[in-house]
């Protein structure tokens, strides 16, 4: 290890109280700490998902009680039944769906195909175009905002889904990116052999590294949709008619009608919140190794 | 990888083919949504645009009414807050919380949870939970205040408390980097945290010797995609300070943001140059910080594979 070489550490340090030594050496004191400072900060976090449930269930008369109550004097579980007839929730459920469902599908698809390029086939120039596609991803959304709308405005897209699903299917850089670090660790024998019996790209591609590369294109899957999901300005800006906006256009809705029903805003909140919710406690592997390959690999 | 086969290319032309056609949808896209556009934007950036009628070109124009521009200072300013304040204060808190959570504590699972849960709820969803909190008369965070006898704050009327409280919220959010911290914490080799325990190195000689060298990879990225992501910081900002009418900025615009300031005028006033000469001052401004940012990459150490 060449590293240890350039790690100075201190030979003689002036004696430290046994209490402090017991700390810093990292024993039971330090991870009581950790835990507590964990914990409380866990509480805060969890605090305004608790405030939104807590606020969903009261009444319309209870919420603007001063200081609030922690718990409902009477759950009011037909607010969220009412929520989802307030705003056309299910029908901005569905568009969000529907936009989400396309964009997985076309980045996926595309971001297989292009890291396959990148990684498995070997062309002159490739590292250089692989530079030039990676930095696009510093590419602030601002710059491109403005031409791209015009021109959708002239094809005829504006005001409709198509502006935030088409790209998609041209490949995201960050993903091919992610794709392209797991085929790198593929052992070429595997597309030799392939090739030797006669396979051509496509049938290598297809046949060997699709099945593969499985579990991280779920990855990719799962990030797309949770980035499509959360989308607010993309809708903004595209979708103006109201029968087609997404959840997030919806729940600002909200905002902007009169009386603000505070409690139907939370239960419609918390609605919108659950598909991520559940989507993460089933895929929790995926998304906490996801997050390590887009984080570390950089 | 190291152990492929070494052998002479006969089809480079092919294999060129063969490559560009895996990656044209990529080319195709870069071409489409990236280059086209950047230089679109540039020439829109020196033209009098408002969509219906055809540019006009009007040269520095714009650059100069910029210079002018009153609300856009303000934006400016506000921006800088959040990227010069808001973005080391979150980082911070992050490196902190996963320090915390690899300290090898029972129910790691459970705090990860809890810590990323916020970062996967739509942005609009939770935001609006946080308006309900930061409510001036009935939130949440001013009946605390009250619990311990304190006077209320206008968390988000008071053009004093307002980005302080964009940043408080912000915190909730970070939950994603905490993740990414935590995982390249446990890529900390082992074998040299215990040779520093037998050389009688304390947490803190540890952490400031052994991890911050080894995890300074991992944070220059943190540090690069979120110095680009603050700069175009919006949805928060907007969801938190829009009015009914349609207006946003908060009071005083003390809540407006470079890409709040840029979406007004492109997509409410229809002022596309003068949002285009925005958009590239962004552009270079982003650029810049990334310049220096790499630049400066000194304290960044890459450890050798082999």
């Amino acid at each position: 290890m060449k590293a240890m070489e350039q790690i100075a550490i201190p030979a003689h340090t002036a004696p430290a109280p046994a209490w402090w030594q017991s700390f810093t050496t990292g024993d039971r004191l330090t991870k009581v700490v950790a835990y507590l400072i964990c914990t409380v900060v866990g509480i805060g976090y969890l605090f305004p998902l608790y405030w939104m449930l807590t606020t969903a269930l009261k009444t319309d008369v209870e919420i603007f009680q001063f200081p609030p109550t922690l718990l409902p004097a009477m759950p009011q579980w037909q607010n969220f039944l009412a929520s989802t007839t307030y705003i056309p929730f299910w029908l901005y459920m569905w568009n969000t769906v529907v936009i989400c469902g396309l964009t997985i599908i076309g980045t996926v698809v595309s971001c297989a195909l292009i890291a396959y390029g990148f990684a498995r086939v070997r062309w002159p120039g490739r590292d250089l175009v692989f530079m030039i596609y990676l930095s696009t991803i510093m590419l602030p959304a601002q710059v491109t905002m403005i031409p791209l709308y015009i021109i959708f405005r002239q094809i005829g897209w504006y005001g409709t889904m198509l502006p935030l699903v088409v790209p998609a299917f041209f490949g995201n850089a960050l993903y091919v990116f992610l794709l392209r670090q797991f085929l790198m660790t593929i052992p070429n024998e595997l597309s030799d052999a392939a090739r030797i019996d006669g396979a051509g790209e496509l049938g290598i591609f297809w046949r060997i590294m699709v099945p593969l590369l499985t579990p991280a294109l779920s990855t990719v899957a799962l990030f797309t949709f949770v980035g499509a999901y959360r989308d607010y300005l993309g809708p903004l800006i595209y979708l103006t008619d109201q029968s087609q906006w997404t959840i997030s256009l919806g729940l600002k809705m909200f905002q902007n009608m009169y009386g603000a029903q505070w409690q139907l805003m939370m239960a419609a909140s918390a609605l919108t919140m659950i598909p991520t919710v559940v989507l993460f406690f089933l895929t929790q592997r995926t998304f906490i190794e996801g997050i390590a390959l887009t984080g570390i690999k950089g | 990888m190291a152990t492929s086969i070494k052998r002479r290319e006969p089809f480079r032309w092919r294999s060129l083919a063969i490559g560009l056609a895996f990656i044209s949808p990529a080319v195709v896209g870069m071409i489409l949504f990236a280059i086209w556009p950047i230089v679109q934007s540039l020439y829109y950036s020196f033209t009098d645009f408002n969509v219906l009628q055809s540019p006009y070109w009007v040269g520095w124009e714009n650059y100069r009414e910029l210079l002018d521009d009153r609300v856009y200072g303000i934006a400016l300013r506000n921006t800088f807050y959040m990227v010069l304040l808001g973005l080391p204060i979150h980082l911070l808190f992050d490196f902190l919380m996963a320090l915390l959570l690899n300290t090898k504590i029972r129910g790691l699972s459970l705090y990860r949870t809890i810590f990323y849960l916020p970062s996967i709820t739509p942005v609009v969803a939770s935001t609006v939970v946080w308006l309900w909190l930061f409510n001036g008369q009935y939130g949440a965070l001013n009946a605390l205040l009250h619990l311990f006898g304190q006077a209320p704050i206008g968390w988000l009327t008071n053009p004093a408390w307002t980005k302080p409280s964009l940043i408080f919220m912000g915190a909730w959010f970070g939950g994603n980097t905490i993740l990414i911290f935590l995982a390249g914490l446990r890529d900390v080799p082992a074998s040299l945290l215990e040779s520093a325990d037998l050389d009688g190195a304390n947490a803190l000689q540890k952490t400031w010797h052994i991890t911050l060298p080894m995890m300074s990879p991992v944070i220059f990225y943190t540090l690069i995609v979120s110095v680009i992501g603050y700069f175009q910081y919006f949805t928060e900002a907007w969801v938190l300070s829009s009015t009914r009418e349609g207006a946003a900025g908060g009071p005083l615009n003390s809540m407006l943001f470079y890409a709040m300031y840029l979406y007004q005028n492109a997509f409410q006033q229809f002022k596309m140059g003068y949002a285009s000469a925005q958009a590239w001052i962004l552009f270079a401004m982003v650029l810049i910080a990334t310049a220096i940012l790499f630049r400066t990459s000194g304290w960044v150490y890459y450890r050798s594979e082999d």
